[in-house]
């Protein structure tokens, strides 16, 4: 977890030290908003999953991803996921084929449902991953989308 | 000025069941123009939820959630006629905040 914060601080420090200094975002604000840039960036599940602090992690039947089969409009692909592990901390959403794998972190706090829907872009078919952190350990899940045509490039 | 979010928080139960609708372009700065210049990124980074003063959902997102982003989850402890707070904040440094108050049982 240090590890994770410090990479936070040290590759997205200076865009917001920028951002901050150009008077866009006021300091308190920079403080209060971490996105980690590395996480954001990476190519594959196992980087994405080294960036968000993981060593690895165990396939899981308690995570449930609810998506279609086949996304006609790959613009517009709804995805829930839903963890039964017991203190799930964080859910995050990963698309292996887009040009970046990560594409939402969720950060679930004591008293929220380790649940959320929402809707990403797919660029071509691909495997779909929900990244669970559950008592400090990680697991996963994977459901493959197919999609008619790609949502990301122009 | 970004436009408003759509919120509703309905109680499920014990539950708040919150559904926000928020108005953004999430450009991922993989597109080009009909001129062939990239569009530069433009996407919200950080989602904050709070209730009570308290964080019940965060998030960091990246430049593929979808246009107009959609989020839906729940959470425990919310009381009818109370409010909701949703604040999100882009990789330009806009920053938007509106809240909703939490309809009775449904």
């Amino acid at each position: 977890m240090d590890a994770r914060r410090r990479e936070v601080l040290k590759t997205g420090g200076g865009v917001l030290a920028l951002a901050a200094a150009a008077g866009i975002i006021r300091p308190g604000e920079a403080l209060a908003q971490e996105w980690n840039k590395a996480a954001f960036e990476t190519k594959s599940v196992a980087e994405t999953v080294k960036a968000l602090g993981g060593r690895g992690s165990t396939p899981s039947s308690a995570i449930e991803i609810t998506a279609p089969d086949i996304a006609e409009n790959g613009a517009v692909v709804p995805i829930a996921v839903e963890s039964k592990l017991p203190r799930t901390q964080a859910l995050a959403i990963l698309i292996e084929k887009n040009p970046n794998t990560l594409s939402a972190d969720f950060e679930i706090p004591a008293g929220t449902d380790p649940f959320v829907s929402t809707r990403v872009k797919m660029g071509e078919t691909s495997n779909v991953y929900a990244l669970v952190i559950a008592d400090g350990k990680y697991f996963h899940a994977v459901k493959e989308i197919k999609v008619t045509i790609g949502g990301c490039g122009g | 000025m970004a436009d408003p979010m759509r919120i509703r928080a309905n109680m499920t139960g014990d539950k708040v069941e919150v559904k926000v609708l928020m108005a953004h372009e999430m450009e991922t700065g993989l597109r080009r123009d009909a001129g062939g210049n990239a569009i530069p990124a433009h996407f919200i980074r950080n989602v904050s939820v709070t209730y009570g003063g308290k964080t019940v959902l965060s998030a960091q997102w990246g430049t593929s959630v979808s246009r107009n982003p959609f989020l839906h989850f729940r959470f425990n402890g919310g009381k009818p006629g109370e409010k909701v707070m949703i604040t999100w904040l882009d990789n330009k440094g806009e920053k938007r905040t509106d809240e909703a108050v939490i309809a009775g049982g449904g």
